[in-house]
This record gives C-alpha cells, structure tokens and sequence, in this order.
C-alpha cells in the first residue's frame, strides 16, 4: 500500500505547530519585542536619514528587513528545535516509528514551520506598523520570498537538528552561521554602503536575495535584480528540500 | 501463519561491533513470546530493527506474511513497539500524545480507546497533566498506551515493566494478557525472568547476538530444564577431588552447602535410587534430602553462561 498517510501528515504537522503554540512566549512574543527594541535602537541612532542609493527613510527600510529576519530565524527554529528536543528526549523514535513516508514528514515538518513564520511576520507587522507608514506594494514578492525563505531556513533546520547530537552542536550551527549570514545579509543596511569585496561577497549570501526581495515586496526597492534573486531562491530552496528530503530518507545521523 | 519470521538477520555496527549474527527467528501468530538474554546480547538491535529505528545490515524479516524491510508502511501499522528507554514529550499531556500517535499512524479519534488505555493503565488521573510532572512508572506506562493506541496486530515489549511497582506490574500484565487473548501477538523481552515463565508460551534466547534456544516454553523446560537431587549435611559441603570423581555421573555441585546431583529421566523413571547411594557412598547419609526443579531462571543461567565459556 503506498497511498499517502494524510491524517498522519496532518497531525503532525499539528504536533509541530502546537509545539510553538505552546511556548508562544518565547516563539511569537519575544521575537516581536526584540524587533521593537532594535527599532526604537536604530530610530534614535540613526534619525530621519535616508538609506544610500535607495528612495526611502531608514525607518520603512529596516521593518520589513527585521520582520523576514525573525521569519527566517523562528522558521529554522521551529523545524531544528523539533529535532534536537527529539534526539535528546529519545522522542524521535516515535517518528521512526511512525507509518510516515520522508515526503510526509518534510511537508507536516515545513508546513509547520512556514506557518510559524507567517505568525511571527504578521505580529510584528502589526506591532511595528504603528511606527511608520509602510505599504504593501508587491504581494507576490512578500509571499514568495516569505514561503521559499521559510522552507529554506525549515529545511536548513531539519538538517542541522538530524547533525546535531548536542543543544551545543545546535547552538553552533545558531550563532556561527544563522545569525552571521542572517546580520551580514542587508538586514540593517543597504549593501551599496558596504566595499566592493563584501558587496560580491554578499552575492553568495542566500540571505541576502531572501530579505532583499521580501523588502521589495513593501518599498519598491532594492539592491539585488529581482529576475536573478527569483532564480537563485527558488534554486537554492528546491536544493535544500531536496537534501533534507534525502536525508531523512536515509536516514542520516537518525538511524544506526 | 507466523506473526513474525526472521531470516539470518545481520547487523554490524559502524564501530565494527556485530550485534547479530545469523539471528533466524519464527513468532507464531497469537503466541505470547519471550525473547531473553543477557545486557548487550542483541535484543535490543533486533528490535529497534523490528522498529525502523535501526537499519539491518543483511537477512529479511516478515510481518504476518509482508516483507517488513520493503514495506515499512504496512508493516508499521501493524506493529506497536514499547522502546526500553524512557521518552517523553515534555509539551503534551498523556492524552495528547495518545491522540498525535494515533493519528500519526492514519488512524481516526477514538475518544472511547484512549480512555480505556488510560484506565487500564491507571492513567486516567494523570491525562492531562504534562507529562514532565509523571513519575517513572506513569511514563514506562505511557509508553505501553503509545504502543497500543493504534491497535496493533504485533506488539513488541522491550522491558516494559522496568522500574514498575509490583501492583501495577500484575494489573498491567493481565490487561496484555487480554490483549493477547483477543489474538494480538505480544513479544517480550524483560528481565524479570519469573514474569516471562509465567505470561508466555514461547521463548527464544539471544547471547552475543546469537539465538542459542528457541521453542515453546513448555518444551524448553521440559527437554532442557533438570531437576536436582539436593542433599544437606550437618556441615556446609565441600566435595574433595576423590569425591567429585565418585559423583562424576551426577554433574555434582554445591548450592549454598547444599550438595546437588543432576538427576536424568527416562520413560518415565529417574535416576534417583542411583544418585543417592552414590551421595551415600561419598558423603555418608545426607540430613535430609529434596528435589529441586530447574525454573527459567536456571535453564537461562545455564545457556548462557554455557555459551560464553
């Protein structure tokens, strides 16, 4: 029999979302209060300057900056939390276990994790929106990169949760490349500021493409050529799944 | 049909470590089976390997009649897997996880089940606590309503007792013995080796990832349990080299200061009369004398330790 389990997809996909539900604390309402911080941070530090090279106040530039920031960190959070919790708790046998299919289990894992992201997006939209006077002006562009960065930063979490056999290991994955590549990706900044050696760099940056078209879907503008950034997202997003769906097919660092 | 048929199953570990070796294995349907031996002799590989938890290295196992290796789906659904160590999810309540592992398995509510697992497995007081705040035996106990809830064919125990008072240990024994009445075939693995003589009719022995005994209970201690001529003297014994050799035909040995001479049946007679004159000539007249039968216990120790000699 190889009909696909879909109550098993979906009730794990509701496992995974009641997981974050549970802390929201921690997953939904810290991640807005942080960005709040850094707003009030840089709207002090930086006043009413106008980003260089772009049409727009500081201000309307760094909201939907942070806001994909966050989708990206809590969508990589959801999916490598589940993880490490369940290796570390013995947890993911029951998921071993389980008539579910790799296909299954990466569609109720990344769901879960997209939906996440959504959540957090739009409490800190409508946290942040008070502040200034933000439009929407591509809604594709915001959908688009919202999903393929979710699924990305899920897949990359699925990964690193299947690698990691410590909260050590996943706190190294967290802190020496999320939030670097997340920080250096153009969150705070426009890379026409930075030189011309950290301006290529930043090409190889996937971060970059993700939270440069996200903002592009609210100001208009930005620094990368849209066609190019669809391309390389999309590329770079059906990779990754496609890994983690491998893996997990593999059962890499899961099974003995 | 069998439940269960293993083919010289293989695994060695990336370590180099072989757990199994050649293990072939047959489960009757609705048997009640239990799979002994020693920490470390495999039992547990050949389980997490039953369970999709580890992979085999070579052999094939099938699951009422499905290739189990090649049709992992199928054979999951009819299958429900207690794991030795415990896990729990610190998010959810009993009753929660009960609910996710049923649908995990692509299988609908049923309200009235959960409630019947929990209260047989005296739980239903504790349902909606988190599960954190249970005590060991609450969680082991919640392990086996995991395993369940789907309603398996098969069930597999990997020590589920461990760490379970002995009050709930017998109540949560007869309620898998109504289980396993109603045709789910139960397979057993524990330590309590008096609780497996007692709850199963069929047994294999694992050590060193090598099945060394495996048929029905009744004839394990019938062709390989002896029993024992025991003899007391006023003193403790110790048998002197001379001694030994006189007694040489009764496999003599000291249990306890007590001297114990094997004792062999045939067409229904034993050879008793020989054994105590033999302890007579040896010894002088025992105190007083009494047979002891071998328990699983004995026939266990004996395998076993014959096995890494």
């Amino acid at each position: 029999m190889s009909s696909m389990n879909i109550l098993g997809t979906w009730t794990l996909f509701q496992r995974e979302t009641k997981r974050f539900m549970r802390v929201k604390m921690q997953t939904i309402v810290a991640p807005a209060l942080t960005a709040v911080l850094y707003l009030i941070v840089f709207h002090y530090a930086m006043g009413e300057r106008q980003v260089p090279g772009l049409d727009v106040d500081y201000f309307t530039f760094l909201i939907p900056g942070l806001m994909m920031m966050a989708m990206l960190q809590n969508a990589f959070a959801n999916t490598s939390s589940s993880m490490i919790m369940g290796k570390i708790m013995n947890t993911h046998v029951f998921l071993m276990m389980a008539p579910i299919s790799p296909t299954e289990a990466l569609i109720a894992f990344l769901s879960a994790s997209v939906l996440r992201a959504f959540v957090v997006g739009s409490v800190l939209l409508l946290v942040l929106l008070p502040f200034s006077d933000l439009q929407i002006t591509h809604v594709w562009m915001i959908l688009f990169y919202g999903v393929c960065g979710s699924l990305f930063m899920g897949s990359l979490g699925l990964i690193a949760g299947m690698w990691s056999k410590t909260f050590d290991d996943m706190s190294m994955v967290t802190n020496f490349v999320i939030m670097p590549l997340t920080f250096l990706s153009g969150v705070f900044y426009s890379v026409q500021q930075l030189p011309p050696l950290w301006q290529s760099l930043n090409e190889w940056n996937p971060f970059f493409y993700l939270i440069d078209g996200f903002r592009q879907g609210f100001i208009a503008t930005g620094d990368s050529d849209p066609v190019h950034a669809i391309a390389m997202v999309l590329v770079l997003t059906v990779s990754l799944v496609m890994l983690a769906w491998y893996l997990w097919r593999t059962g890499w660092k899961l099974k003995d | 049909m069998t439940a269960l048929t293993i083919k010289d199953l293989n695994k060695v570990y990336e370590n180099g470590k072989q757990a199994l070796q050649n293990v072939s294995l047959t489960v009757p349907k609705g048997v009640f089976f239990a799979l002994l031996g020693p920490n470390g002799a495999g039992k547990s590989t050949l389980i997490n390997i039953l369970a999709d938890t580890v992979r085999a290295s070579s052999g094939s196992v099938s699951l009422l009649g499905h290739d189990l290796l090649t049709e992992r789906a199928w054979g999951k659904r009819h299958l429900g897997v207690v794991p030795q160590e415990i896990a729990f999810d610190p998010f959810f309540s009993p009753r929660e996880i009960l609910h996710f592992t049923r649908g995990m398995y692509g299988q609908k509510r049923d309200e009235a089940w959960v409630n019947d697992l929990l209260e047989h497995l005296e739980l239903s007081e504790h349902a909606n606590k988190i599960t954190r705040q249970l005590s060991g035996g609450m969680k082991r106990r919640l392990l086996v309503a995991q395993a369940l809830v789907h309603r398996p064919k098969v069930v597999i125990l990997d020590e589920p007792t461990a760490g379970v008072d002995v009050e709930l240990r017998k109540r949560l024994w007869d309620f898998i013995r109504e289980l396993n009445a109603q045709g789910t075939t139960v397979l057993l693995t524990t330590h309590y080796l008096e609780e497996a003589q007692e709850l199963c009719d069929h047994i294999a022995i694992i050590n060193q990832g090598q099945v060394i005994a495996a048929q029905s209970m009744q004839s394990l201690l019938g062709d390989v349990a002896s029993s024992s001529l025991c003899c007391r003297y006023e003193q403790p014994v110790k048998l002197l080299e001379s001694q030994k050799q006189a007694l040489q035909a009764f496999a003599p040995r000291v249990c306890d200061g007590v001297l114990c001479l094997n004792l062999q049946h045939q067409e229904g007679q034993s050879n008793f009369d020989a054994a105590y004159q033999a302890a007579r000539q040896a010894l002088g007249v025992p105190l007083d004398t009494y047979i002891r039968q071998e328990n699983l216990e004995d026939v266990f120790l004996r395998l076993t330790h014959k096995d890494t000699r």
